[in-house]
Parts: C-alpha cells; structure tokens; sequence
C-alpha cells in the first residue's frame, strides 16, 4: 500500500497557510495605494479657496469645487426625502408579514431592485423625468439616487424589525394601545439604531455614484440650488475633469476625489462606531 | 355570597379547526385571587388571552360563547377597551427597554396619546409603584432606563404598568416562572395584598403556589373546566377524579 | 391600605369614565398603507421593466433578435448591434472574475477558518469592506493614471500597440473591486461549516490543509459558487471605472490589450449625444440587455444562498 508520507503532507499544509496569508495580505494593498495616491496628490490641492469657489473656465488657474459639493448634498437630500419614508414603511410591512404571497413577492422584488445596475437606473429616471420635463435636472438625479437608497433601507429597516421580540408588541397590546401607535411608538424607537444604520449606509453607496446622474442631473459649472435645473456632484466633476485633457483640471480632480473619500469612508466608519452606541439590548 | 366581577358563559377557542377550550363556564369572584391550574397544553393560557382577547392575534383563532365584565359583554366592545380594563402580566418581564422606569409605569397612557398633568402622572406613578412594592428601590432612579433592574424588579416594574391603568381584572401568567425562589416569594406575598386593589387570575402551573396563595382554584383539562371551588377544598378533598390525578403528580 | 384602597378605585373610576378616544389611524387602515407601500415597491420593478421595453421598442422592431449578433455599431448609418459590447462585457467581466477568485477565495479561507476572531481578522474584515466602499469613478481615475501606465509600459515590452487602455486594464480594475463580495460571502459559509465535521476529519489525523480541501471546500462549495456569481452580476453592471479605462471602441476587439466598450460604457459614453430615436432606442434596448441579464444572474446567485440558509 502505498501512502504519501507524512513529512509532505505538512510541508503542503504549512505552505498552503504561507500562500492564503499572502494572496489575503495582496489583496489589502490597492486600497492602501488608492488611499495613499488620492491623499498625496489630492491634499495639496485642497485650501479654503478650494471648497467655496466656483471652477473657472480652461486655461484659468485656481477655481473650486464649492458646487459639486453643495450639488451632493442637495441630490442625496432629494434621494433620502423620497426614499426614506416608503423604504422604512414598505420595511415594516415585510416585517410584519413574515409570510404571504404579497410580502415574498415584494421581497423579490427588493431584491431585484438593489442588483440594478446604475447605469439602468440612470436611464429610467432620464425616460420618467428628463424627457417628461424636457430638461435635465437635479430633481430626476435625485430620484435616481433615491430609486438607489430604497432596497438599502427597505432591507435594513426589516432585517432590524424582525430582531425586536415578539414580547415587546404584545406588552404594548396588552396595555390597550393600538396596533398602529404599537408599531409606530413602540416598535419603531427600538429599532431605530439599525434603521438610521440602514439610511447612513444607503447614502455612503450614493455619494459616490456617478452613473446615474450622467444623463439626469448632467453637470454644471455653475451654482444651482433650483431642483428644476442640472446641477453638479463631486463624482460627476471627478469623471469630468478626469477624462479632460487639462493638468489644472487633473488637480481639481485629485482634490474632489481626496474630499469624496473622506465623506464616504467617514460615514461608514461613523455607521459603525455611533449606531453602536444606540443600540436597544433586549 | 361572593360578587363576581367576570362571568365567562359556555365559552369556546379553536385554533382552526382544533379545538382548544370547550363550553368553559366560570364565575370569577371580585377581589379574590383565582388560580386556574392544569398540565401543559390544557388551554389555561389561551383562557385568559381569550379574556384579554389577545387571543384574537393569532391568525386562526375563533370564539364562541360569552364573557361578561361587570355586566359588559366584552366580545361586543372594541378589545382595546377591554384590555385597557383587564391588564396582563406575562411569564417572562418585558418591561420597554428604551424607557425610563416612569415612563414605562406610565406607558398606558403615553402610548394612546392621553395628556396628563405632569403631578397627575407623578402621582400615578408613585402610586403604581408603591402598590407593586417597587417604589423604595427605585424612587432615586426613576428617569433611569430599566434594565439595569434585576428579573424580580423587573416583573414588579410590569405589575406597576399594567396597575396604572386602574384595571378591575389583573391576569397574571405564570409571573414567577422565570424567576428565582426568592424574588418568587416577594412577587407572592405582593399578589396576596394587591386582591384589595383588583381581582386576580393567576394562571401557574406551580402547585404549591396556587395553595399558597389563592382563595379559589380552577382545574383545567384538555380545554374543559373540570372543577372550581374555594382552594381550601380542591387541595384537600377535590370532588372530581381527573384533579385528584393531577393534585398527586399523576400527569403535568 | 383601606385608604389606598379608595384612592385607587377614584383612580378607575376616573379614567373609566375619561373618553377613550379612539385613535386616530385604525387597524385595518394602517394596515392597508402599509399594504400599499408592498404593492408600490412591485409596481417600481414592474415599471421599471415596462419602461425600458416600450423605450426600446423602436429599436427591436428594426432590428429584432439580429441586434444581439451585429457587429456593426454606426450611429452615421444607423446600423446597430450589440455584439462588440457584448463581448467587451463578457470578456472584461470573465477575465475580472477569474483574477478575483484568486484572492478572494484566500480571503474566505483565512477569514472563515484561520482566523476567524481575533483582530487581525478584524483589520482585514474592514480592508476589505473599504474596497467595496471606494466610488466606482475613483477605481477609474486611479486606473487612467496610475494603472495604465504601467499597462503601456507593459505593453511596449511585449511589442503590442501601447494604448495603455483596454480589455486587460479594464480587468484589473474591475477585479479589485468585486473580490469584496465573493470574499464576504465566502467568508460567510466556510465559517458555517458544522465543527463537528472539522473535529472528526482532523481527529482521523488529517492536516488543516486536507480539512478545507476535502470538507469545507466541498461543504461549502455551492455557496462560495453563488458568492462568485453575485460578485459577476456585479462586474457586469459596473460602469464608471470601467468606462474610464476600456478605451472607448465601438469594434469587436482582437485581443486583451485590445480597447473596447462594455454594454454600460458605450451607453455612458454615447447617451448624451445621442441624436435620432433609433440611436437612443438601441442604446436602451442595450440598457435593458443588461437590466434582464444582471437580474438573472443576481437571482441565481440569491437563490442557492438561500438554499445554504445564509442571511444574505
């Protein structure tokens, strides 16, 4: 009989842990080159001038990324006012109906929609909204974004809801108070760290989209705070001015997407480290 | 002649097509402790859920007969009316976890939206608590969050709740089940003094604890009422052969 | 407790007679909002569906199922055909799996089975987490300027056209930033695997090496394939980064150093100029090619998860 000897047997074993420890530790190293690349070349570019003044047209030195920034945050504010209450209130209903033919489709359905590509979304918000308004504006990017954050939401806010004992509804039945105020004042605050979870989460995904917005929100060199009009974000000016053939304007990239990273890795760090500390134990 | 406070009249519940309380009829009698004993599955719990009607949760579930509080038939009246008059203590503590220990002697009331003035709660607060010997342990905490308290504090904090709203019935399931011998006998001793206040249904499956502190007993077997009289008598002569059974450990 | 007594009993008789209001939302009609909001989440997917057939309906009925095999697309002429996008997208999207696999099947090991508590594992767990937190058009932007040099330089030596761009820096990228959701999933069922397995196959005198090849891989098997295929339907609908490093072409490409477009490219690069209905129906009859396949591919994946009992 014959039988591969010990010794070559450890040998594979530990040389098998050598090479997964490896390839594992590779693998961290293009986000410690992203991380590294963006801050070295993006920080010289950010100072005061940086974050409040508008871009100035090609060939001019200096400008800013002042509308870009305000344009994110008035996109993701759109994006949140239509997808927070119908993804929290489309939550609950899945977690109040565990079964049933209407719950599992819609959850199907849930998850259909977060495997979207973005591009696809960008394409439904330009057929309902663009082309129904005739221009391009902040409002279908928004919407867009929003149509993004739903499934995040929908999926956090249940996911939470289920993890609420069943002790706790019925105490408040019991007392005589309402199935609705029961959901709504009792059920609801518990769970209310997982869903503002879900919500921060849902917005660090869209922060940095840029595809949906191409053809809906478009861009613009100018300050624009009417929804009706295109605006501009800091990842499609990072897309913009990246492509472009102009060195002044690669710097402005490099500094927006120096600022966009910090938001987006700040808000999923602060996800984790401050909904910790709201969380109900049971 | 004792008054009765709840008449349950040739009551029946089926979860679907099973059939789990059959044609119980029974007479509680007012400011009393009953203790309604039976082995496991003999459909004591969904009595009193039948007469809180939080039976009425479940998908399933069907009734049929009446119960009649003080006069009302509380089938014909919206439920969360009648469990606003009959409150309920459950087996393990479930106290609001993201409330403090005042506002969750106060939930009733918030949770439905009715106003107080602040030394009216005040006043029902201490109130509760006092009756469920709770306010010496907690009147320098009461803005504090309650689970900090232990399992014993806890259930009494669910007493005081469901005290608050001034129920004239209190149903009590299995309330020391979870709890350690000597929080038991504390939660006990406070039943026995809490019958002034309200009348008790105490559903335990505890035998010694039925003996220790009730005044009248129901039998429960596979969904029939199948004896009730003065504790006293059931625990040492009962009439029927199927509550000597249990009374001796024969089934549970 | 007499005078207690009656003061509790002023207690119930006063809020007996306090009006109990009847709330203001009734059951059944919470109920139905709620209801509603289900019923309106089908309806979005529904619509969405709709929407991009009817939107590319003037390009189907030109061009019926021979729009998947054209090779040509020539907004001049008019003629269009999804062919070259479709091999740019499997090509890329192949080529970034496998380069995946390749670390992120490592890192479900050595996260589910080597390492699974302690902070070292936490460090990687949250490295990796990063990598899938970073904007799409920042993997692009690093790409065009940090990889595609190297790229070019690579492609110089091996006496190939130095675009710098293409089908293989377009994997690249692409790979790094999907090896985050094979990883996870992975990780996810490898730990899974019962210990009582493990015990008896390395009480028997097996090395750890032979544990995972001979019963936590095949154990595990089916789901880390799901976590694999998930991670696909993600490379397929990838956009910005891919668009910013594949070289924008509208041909069939001869090799992987080759430039090329993906289904979601071309429609980044071109929608906004589009001109004509046609020219815009065909790139969102493109659009919907890619809204049926990532979906099947996505439900695959999500399906045999289920099956594992993963909460995905």
């Amino acid at each position: 009989m014959k039988e591969p000897s010990i010794r070559r047997r450890i040998v594979y074993d530990k040389s098998f842990k050598i090479v997964i420890i490896l390839l594992t530790f590779c693998s961290i190293l293009p986000m410690l080159f992203i991380l590294f690349f963006i801050t070295s070349k993006g920080v010289s570019a950010i100072n005061w001038k940086f974050l409040t003044q508008l871009p100035r047209p090609v060939g001019e030195i200096g400008g800013g990324i002042s509308n870009a920034i305000i344009g994110t945050l008035l996109l993701i504010g759109i994006g949140t006012a239509f997808s927070v209450p119908v993804g929290i209130l489309a939550g609950i209903f899945l977690s109040e109906n565990r079964k049933g033919k209407l719950a599992s489709l819609t959850r199907l359905c849930v998850e259909t929609l977060q495997g979207v590509p973005s591009i696809v979304i960008g394409i439904i918000a330009y057929i309902w909204l663009v082309v129904s308004m005739g221009s391009f504006s902040a409002l279908s990017g928004g919407v867009a974004l929003g149509l993004m954050m739903l499934p995040v939401i929908i999926t956090a806010t249940e996911q939470t809801l289920k993890l609420i004992p069943g002790s706790l509804k019925e105490a408040s039945l019991a007392l005589g108070v309402s199935y609705p105020r029961t959901i709504l004042k009792v059920i609801l605050p518990a769970g209310v760290s997982g869903i503002v979870t879900g919500i921060l989460l849902s917005i660090a995904r869209v922060a940095g989209e840029t595809a949906p917005l191409l053809f809906t929100a478009f861009g613009s060199p100018f300050m624009n705070l009417n929804i009706l009009k295109p605006i501009n974000s800091l990842p499609l000016m990072i897309f913009n001015y990246a492509t472009s053939p102009y060195p002044e304007w690669h710097t402005l990239a490099w500094g927006a997407s120096f600022i966009l990273i910090i938001i987006v890795l700040g808000l999923n760090l602060f996800t984790k480290v401050v909904t910790k500390r709201w969380k109900v134990k049971f | 002649m004792e008054s009765k406070v709840l008449k349950i009249e040739n009551f029946s519940a089926f979860f679907g097509e099973n059939q789990v309380l059959k044609e119980v009829s029974l007479s509680i009698p007012k400011n009393r402790i009953t203790a309604v004993m039976g082995p496991s599955g003999c459909g004591k719990t969904t009595l009193i859920r039948c007469i809180n009607r939080m039976h009425e949760l479940i998908p399933d579930a069907r009734v049929s007969g009446k119960i009649f509080l003080d006069q009302e038939d509380i089938y014909a009246t919206d439920p969360i009316i009648v469990r606003r008059q009959i409150g309920m203590v459950f087996q393990k503590p479930n106290p609001f976890p993201m409330m403090s220990i005042y506002d969750n002697v106060i939930a009733g009331y918030n949770l439905n939206g009715i106003r107080l003035a602040k030394d009216e709660k005040d006043r029902i607060v201490e109130e509760s608590l006092r009756k469920a010997a709770l306010w010496e342990e907690v009147q320098e905490a009461l803005y504090r969050r309650g689970t900090f308290l232990s399992g014993g504090q806890q259930q009494r904090l669910c007493i005081a709740r469901a005290l608050a709203m001034g129920p004239a019935v209190l149903l009590l399931d299995e309330p020391t089940s979870a709890l350690d011998p000597k929080a038991t006998s504390y939660i006990e001793e406070l039943i026995v003094q809490l019958k002034d206040t309200v009348s008790i249904i105490l559903v335990t499956h505890n035998m010694a604890q039925a003996a220790r502190v009730s005044d009248f007993a129901a039998f429960v077997y596979l969904g029939e009422l199948v004896e009730f009289g003065p504790s006293g008598r059931m625990f040492t002569a009962p009439k029927d052969k199927r509550t000597e059974a249990y009374l001796m450990g024969k089934f549970g | 407790m007499n005078h207690s007594r009656a003061e509790f009993l002023v207690l119930r008789s006063k809020t007996k007679a306090m009006r109990w209001h009847k709330p203001a939302l009734s059951e059944s009609s919470f109920r139905k909002i709620l209801s509603i909001m289900g019923v309106f989440v089908l309806l979005l997917l529904v619509a969405i569906f709709f929407s991009l057939a009817i939107a590319s309906f003037p390009s189907i009925r030109n061009f019926g199922i021979r729009f998947l095999f054209n090779t040509t697309w020539d907004p001049v002429r008019s003629e269009f055909g999804a062919f070259p996008f479709l091999v740019g997208t499997l090509a890329t999207s192949f080529m970034a799996l496998m380069i995946s696999v390749i670390f992120s099947l490592p890192i479900s090991i050595f996260l589910g089975e080597y390492s699974a508590q302690d902070s070292t594992a936490t460090f990687i767990k949250s490295m990796i987490e990063l990598l899938a937190g970073v904007p799409s058009v920042i993997y692009g932007f690093c790409g065009l300027f940090l990889l595609a040099p190297l790229v070019r330089t690579l492609e110089m030596k091996l006496g190939v056209a130095p675009y710098g761009v293409g089908i293989f820096t377009a994997s690249l990228i692409l790979s790094i930033m999907i090896i985050p959701y094979s990883a996870s999933i992975g990780r996810e069922v490898i730990s899974l695997v019962p210990s009582d397995l493990k015990e008896a196959a390395l009480s028997l005198g097996a090395t750890r090496f032979e544990v995972i090849r001979k019963v936590i891989l095949p154990y595990a098997g089916s789901g880390i394939v799901a976590g694999i295929l998930l991670s696909l339907g993600r490379a397929l609908g990838e956009t910005m980064a891919v668009t910013m490093v594949i070289g924008n072409s509208n041909f069939i490409p001869k090799g992987i150093f080759s430039p090329a477009n993906t289904l979601a490219s071309v429609i980044a690069n071109e929608f906004t100029e589009a001109t004509g209905s046609l020219y815009l129906a065909s790139l969102i009859e493109l659009g919907l090619v890619l809204f049926i396949v990532t979906t099947i591919i996505n439900l695959i994946g999500k399906l045999i998860i289920r099956r594992m009992g993963v909460e995905v």
